[in-house]
């Protein structure tokens, strides 16, 4: 049988390859500026603006886009993180969570229907192999606009990134900058968790780029290295999953999480061997 | 659940709290897990470990979903996984910490990985979808007679160790160099340390779910230490605010039919929210 042949295929591989380099290349910043709990955080976000979307009526994809796109903006112009925030955030964001899960208990209620059930489900472990033709739309012309508006800010968002003192100093918009940086953030957690769920955009976001800092120390080779990893892991996922009719988003994150432990152990030998 | 609503008759209404078997299970079972955490999660503070805390109680998911899937009961798969991961954590003998580039990525991926794992055991149990929210964002439904006995067991033997090693614990936290200098043996007790992390997450896993484990180990602990630096004092205070979100989480929900996890996060985060207010304010 030929996987193409079908619809949902080739929505899960358009809406997939998209988000996956959108994730691949912004993940590659979030490694680099250290922000990987902040996209963390933003998951938590989307599970509860998702179904508080669904829960007074609106589009499931608005509540998780404005709510993470809000929250990541908001994040970052509080700025200034410190070790003594943790707790502060961190209870915060369970709290977030235990809201998520009562909008998920009063909208299961409200529906009282198989859709009610499974929406959570599939918000929080994805759902890439169920989008309609209209999400799978949105989600790629999401990834491809996310993309290329990175691509844009690249150089100065390194730089930033690396040397905020010395970027600020050369005149460079640093606020603007990583504002700019923090709404793609969202979008792009937004995306992932169609694709992988609110869970596990770690396994996109943060695993291909920690890899790609293994491999190569040039920055724009390995920011460009981790979209590319993203979107093969995506695709082989997919395949997988076709074929074994197991969750995409396991195959997804377990390919990524095996490579990441492949290329760690790779690097451990060519350590002892010379 | 409860046949008649609530009333001003405070004792009617402890009465039906206390009327059916799964509630009492639930009451003892957090009664329990209040204490071991409270008590944990004083020192989880102290030490700043409040992320390994985080990432410790997602790698118990797969835990009690393989606990599911071969039919033994989910807390001991949890207990498993989660001591495991502490012994892990232990073993490279590096804090686990948020701040750290590498580190952090490398916690990360593994985090997703453990989530997968959790969601293919279910899948592999065709379970259905109430099962992985009731450990994902706890339940109060689902704690078994061998639950309480298993989790009355891990509870007396956590406290046990905790009142054996609570001194030099306290002194390893506070000025590891000098409690290293006068032969404390810091290594062996931060590892002793983070497997009762483990057993305290295993245990608050089944009432409050993987994902809001933070408002009992973490927030109780941290406001304590907005409140008072004397030790003693901290740790009852920090074991009286996790049994006060514990009940009255429990409570709620058992009366209004919402997620148990909603009411103990929104209790805990309330708390915290007014003492730094008060505190600020102050």
């Amino acid at each position: 049988m030929n996987p193409l042949s079908y619809d949902f295929m080739q929505y899960a591989l358009l809406a997939g390859t998209f988000t996956a380099l959108a994730a691949g290349l912004v993940g590659y910043f979030v490694v680099l500026r250290n922000e990987v709990f902040t996209s963390d955080a933003l998951g938590h976000v989307a599970f509860t603006g998702g179904l508080g979307a669904l829960l007074v009526n609106l589009q499931l994809l608005l509540g998780v886009f404005g709510s993470t796109i809000a929250v990541s903006v908001g994040m970052g112009s509080l700025g200034g993180r410190s070790r003594g925030r943790d707790v502060a955030i961190g209870t915060v964001f369970a709290w977030v969570l235990g809201l998520g899960a009562l909008f998920l208990s009063l909208y299961t209620s409200a529906k009282s229907g198989a859709s009610g059930g499974t929406a959570g489900v599939s918000i929080l472990f994805g759902s890439i192999l169920g989008l309609q033709a209209t999400q799978a739309a949105v989600t790629a012309v999401a990834g491809v606009v996310t993309s290329l508006a990175l691509l844009a800010i690249a150089r100065p968002l390194m730089f930033v990134s690396i040397d905020p003192d010395v970027a600020a100093a050369r005149g460079l918009p640093t606020t603007a900058i990583v504002i700019v940086f923090l709404v793609l953030l969202g979008a792009t957690v937004a995306e992932a968790v169609q694709a992988v769920g609110a869970l596990l955009i770690f396994g996109l976001m943060v695993t291909p780029p920690a890899i790609a800092q293994r491999l190569t120390s040039r920055p724009f080779t390995g920011m460009l290295l981790s979209g590319a990893l993203a979107v093969g892991f995506v695709w082989l996922g997919l395949a997988l999953a076709f074929y074994l009719s197991y969750p995409a988003s396991f195959f997804i994150t377990a390919l990524a999480f095996g490579t990441y432990v492949v290329t760690l152990a790779v690097g451990r030998l060519r350590r002892v061997t010379t | 659940m409860p046949q008649q609503g609530l009333s001003w008759d405070l004792l009617a209404d402890l009465q039906l709290l206390l009327e059916f078997h799964f509630m009492q299970n639930a009451l003892l079972v957090g009664t329990l897990v209040a204490v071991l955490a409270g008590a944990i999660g004083y020192f989880v503070v102290l030490r700043g470990q409040s992320f390994a805390t985080h990432m410790l109680s997602q790698v118990g998911f797969p835990g009690a979903a393989a606990g599911v899937l071969v039919h033994t009961s989910p807390v001991l798969g949890l207990i498993v996984f989660c001591v495991g991961g502490a012994l892990g954590i232990g073993w490279t003998g590096r804090g686990v910490d948020a701040g750290r580039r590498s580190e952090s990525a490398a916690v990360g991926s593994i985090l997703a990985f453990a989530i997968a794992l959790g969601l293919l055991f279910f899948r592999l149990y065709a379970g259905s979808a109430q099962g992985v929210y009731g450990f994902l964002f706890g339940s109060i439904l689902g704690v078994t007679d061998q639950d309480v006995v298993l989790t009355a067991v891990t509870t007396l033997a956590g406290l046990a160790v905790i009142a054996l090693i609570g001194r030099p614990l306290l002194f390893a936290s506070v000025d590891p160099e000098a409690a290293e200098a006068r032969g404390v043996r810091v290594r062996a007790i931060s590892i002793a340390f983070l497997v009762l992390v483990a057993l305290s997450v295993a245990e608050t896993v089944q009432v409050i779910g993987t994902l809001l484990i933070f408002a009992l180990l973490v927030t109780p602990g941290a406001a304590a230490q907005r409140l008072t630096s004397r030790p003693g004092l901290g740790l009852g205070i920090t074991i009286g605010l996790s049994l006060l979100f514990m009940w009255g989480g429990l409570s709620i929900a058992y009366f209004s039919l919402y997620p148990v996890g909603f009411f103990v996060t929104s209790l805990a985060f309330a708390t915290y929210l007014g003492i730094r207010l008060v505190k600020a304010a102050a």
